[in-house]
């Protein structure tokens, strides 16, 4: 039976722009408030889901061609990465710095290296949390 | 005089606020039918979400405006979730054309 999901279609259009850009901020404010690599990834994976309860999962696959397995050991291995690479500053492992740059258009800004781990964390949750959902959903 | 007004209002919303997500969780335990259900616990999730608000002036803090936006998503995302679930039998199904 084909149902008519209007309503729907057009509420998930507008409010999974809202869910990304929201996650986008959670990841970022982890810093210096509440927020952080591991709820922007559940955001992120939350914002998906929902287009994929409201478009199906054959335009989904269409629309997003990755296998989210592979962002596990994508953010695993940058996660790493950031440990490892201190040791090239003759420094401990895990070791993290921050410097103060000016951005073109942001202005005098913070950046610190413990974002480039939290970005591994950020891309291993979203691979997980799919993976689960997606593999639930698939069976036939 | 003033913070004592704001202080007073906010335990009294508090507690009227309580006494909703009680009432509510009579129907949640006794409603008919599952699509009672999900209605109020929908409903619980919006009086969650001013509890959250007013915690947060009580506390003095913007903190906690992360969580109220937070409930608001997770809320709208459950509540579709099992409103598919009622209607279709499945959540994330293969094919709308």
């Amino acid at each position: 039976m084909k149902t008519n999901d209007l309503i729907l279609r057009t509420t998930t259009a507008l409010i999974a722009f809202i869910l990304l850009a929201f996650s986008i901020y959670l990841f970022l404010a982890g810093h210096n408030a509440p927020g952080g690599g591991f709820i922007g990834g559940l955001m992120t994976a939350a914002a998906i889901i929902l287009m994929y309860m409201t478009y199906g999962l054959d335009t989904m696959n269409k629309v997003i061609p990755l296998n989210f397995k592979l962002l596990v050991p994508i953010g695993l291995l940058i996660a790493t990465l950031t440990g490892v690479g201190s040791f090239v500053f003759d420094q401990p492992f895990l070791s993290q710095t921050y410097t103060y740059v000016h951005l073109p258009i942001l202005g005098d800004a913070e950046l610190a290296t413990a974002m480039l781990f939290d970005l591994g964390v950020y891309l291993t949750v979203i691979g997980i949390t799919l993976t689960i959902i997606l593999s639930i959903a698939d069976d036939n | 005089m003033g913070e004592s007004i704001l202080h007073t209002v906010t335990i009294i919303c508090i507690v009227f606020i309580s006494i909703s997500i009680i009432i509510l969780l009579y129907r949640v335990l006794k409603g008919p039918t599952n699509p009672d259900r999900a209605v109020a616990l929908d409903t619980i999730g919006v009086n969650l979400m001013a509890l959250c608000g007013l915690l947060a002036i009580l506390l003095v803090t913007t903190k906690l405006n992360d969580v109220i936006l937070l409930i608001g998503i997770l809320l709208f995302i459950g509540t579709i979730a099992i409103a598919k679930f009622l209607e279709k039998g499945v959540i994330i199904d293969r094919n709308r054309n």
